[in-house]
């Protein structure tokens, strides 16, 4: 080999090197997480740590179903395979706390958020979006306190609503953030043809400027629903015993009984599961929305 | 002279109106952002000039809360700590994600899959990653003293050591948070021109040479950007903190926004923590600007 092909050599091994540096500490945890989650007890509190076990098992998995409220179900009426059992007051437990608070903070804030990207592009509302952009920096424990008081006084506290409502603060300005960059992108052309042929503003955003916008609401509803889905320190203050939402919950599991790794690492999966999986297939989407702008609630 | 009046009025009128006709659609959010956003920061405010303890009576005691805080040794402390944490925090994701972007930059097999196991920590929920790493931290039974001890390093005490907790946060939080600030260099580094490129390599120049000179400064706009992000995050660190090391031991990782939570929802001294947050807005508030003002003299 001739010395410069020798040098290129070293310089891509050193590279793949670099690549496969970068990249291990976050497949590590990842892997040690999984690991946990399928080990048994003895495995996991063997010292030195089991890396290659005898054997796996989803026993951590079907504990954390069965022995905690994480969804409630109802075994002996349906069935080792049956379906959430619906009981009161809260049906469903923690995994329902979360989808309703998540599901209905980021669909909220797309009904209010879509159409206000849309009017401050258009209005070039600048001093619209630096508010926006202020609400991004200030800490979320900051606006607990007030938030925290006003349920108390309106008899709030103890249900979904509260929760759901301050997640709106996460939401809202990801949405709006994300879709003033959108709409800003779009060409003005189309929107003017149809004004000019006497649609009204709203017939131009309802059938024009709405369907062309529809990736960056891909990307917008991505980012709301996963700030909204990991965010804990709003449950934390707000959440009660049976309005709990999944970080909470698996929270608390940490501080107030006896810790197994193995359940707690197989809960700790379960939660952030639908989070990865997103990540995973909607990787382009996500990198876009957030190279944009470094949206991140809370 | 009424042509006249028309032609100039016209042309502010209706660039008023142009904007004007696109009010309606800001409306609902408006609400939403008063009641949950604006309305908090004023009640806030309101709320910091008053003596205000949960099931208490509430009396005006004009600066008295801020007053406190300054002769606070438990408050100065957290703001010390708070910088503490936040230089570290800022330092080592900014520089690993520099060098993270430049290598993400380039082709590779697999990247994107690279990629995405990448940024798989910023995205994972903050409170289930931290519970892995407190498993990991175990003293006894963790697995990263025992990668510690098997190469040869002491065993460390991780979060359960005033002197340690502190490094071990910015470690999880560098962890974490590195992929943001690699994330906005890329999309600067996606963005550049190719021409100075070739014309610095026909004039000779080394590959750092071509980084040092041509990269760093067309891409340094995005790496501000990264940095001002960053430095924010930074000072808002809380969910980690939280979990695994809970303020302590003591209070050794006690910063601003754990104190904020203290007061307000442990201690229910409501104007007392009021005041922590105007003072720790007006921190956040101060730096970003600083930051971005020194965004144009660095280069």
């Amino acid at each position: 080999m001739k010395p410069y092909q020798i040098r290129r050599l070293f310089g891509r091994i050193g590279f793949g090197l670099s690549v496969f540096a970068l990249v291990s500490p976050a497949l590590l945890v990842f892997l040690w997480m999984l690991s946990l989650s399928l080990k048994n007890e003895l495995d996991n509190t063997a010292y030195p740590p089991v890396f290659i076990p005898s054997s796996f098992s989803l026993r951590n998995f079907i504990d954390v179903f069965e022995k905690n409220d994480f969804v409630t179900w109802d075994w002996a009426e349906i069935g080792a395979f049956g379906r959430v059992w619906f009981e009161m007051p809260w049906p469903g437990g923690y995994l329902y706390n979360s989808f309703i608070v998540t599901f209905g903070a980021t669909f909220l804030a797309l009904i209010f958020g879509v159409p206000a990207g849309f009017g401050i592009a258009k209005s070039k509302a600048h001093k619209a979006a630096a508010l926006i952009m202020i609400a991004r920096v200030t800490p979320g424990l900051s606006y607990l306190v007030p938030l925290f008081l006003m349920f108390q006084w309106l008899g709030m506290v103890g249900s979904l609503t509260p929760l759901l409502i301050t997640h709106l603060v996460i939401t809202v300005p990801i949405v709006v953030w994300v879709m003033i960059g959108f709409f800003e992108g779009l060409p003005n052309e189309l929107e003017e043809a149809a004004l000019v042929d006497g649609a009204t503003i709203w017939q131009a955003f309802r059938y024009i400027a709405l369907p062309l916008a529809r990736p960056g609401i891909v990307v917008a509803t991505i980012l709301a629903f996963i700030f909204s889905w990991n965010n804990f320190i709003f449950g934390v203050v707000l959440a009660g015993r049976e309005t709990r939402t999944l970080p909470v919950a698996i929270y608390n599991v940490l501080t107030f009984e006896d810790v197994n790794f193995g359940p707690l690492a197989a809960a700790a999966l379960l939660v952030t599961l639908p989070v990865l999986l997103l990540t995973l297939l909607m990787q382009k989407e996500i990198v876009a929305g957030l190279t944009a702008g470094g949206v991140k609630g809370g | 002279m009424p042509r006249v009046t028309a032609a100039s009025a016209g042309s502010g009128l209706r660039g008023r109106n142009y904007a004007r006709q696109y009010w309606p659609f800001l409306v609902p959010a408006g609400v939403v952002v008063f009641a949950v956003i604006v309305f908090p920061w004023i009640f806030t405010l309101y709320m910091s000039t008053q003596e205000w303890h949960t099931g208490g009576a509430i009396t005006f005691n004009g600066l008295a809360n801020y007053k406190r805080l300054l002769s606070d040794e438990r408050f100065l402390w957290s703001v010390v700590r708070t910088l503490y944490f936040t230089a570290m925090a800022v330092i080592f994701p900014m520089l690993l994600g520099v060098a993270a972007a430049v290598c993400f930059h380039k082709e590779f097999p697999l990247r994107g899959l690279a990629r995405t196991i990448f940024i798989l920590p910023m995205m994972a929920t903050p409170v289930a990653i931290a519970l892995v790493w407190t498993m990991m931290f175990h003293p006894q039974l963790g697995v990263l003293n025992y990668l510690l001890t098997s190469v040869g390093l002491p065993a460390s005490q991780w979060q359960y050591s005033p002197g340690t907790v502190i490094p071990t946060l910015v470690m999880v939080e560098t962890w974490q948070w590195t992929p943001l600030v690699m994330l906005i260099v890329l999309g600067g580094l996606a963005s550049l021109p190719i021409d100075p490129y070739e014309a610095a390599r026909i004039d000779g120049a080394s590959p750092w040479e071509s980084f040092r000179h041509i990269t760093l400064p067309l891409v340094w706009p995005h790496i501000m950007v990264a940095l001002v992000i960053r430095t924010i995050d930074a000072l808002k660190s809380l969910d980690i903190i939280f979990v695994i090391s809970n303020g302590g031991p003591g209070t050794a990782s006690e910063t601003m926004n754990y104190l904020l939570y203290l007061e307000a929802f442990s201690f229910y001294d409501i104007g007392y923590a009021s005041a922590i947050v105007v003072v720790f807005f007006l921190l956040i508030l101060g730096i970003s600007m600083l930051l971005f003002t020194s965004r144009k003299q660095a280069y």
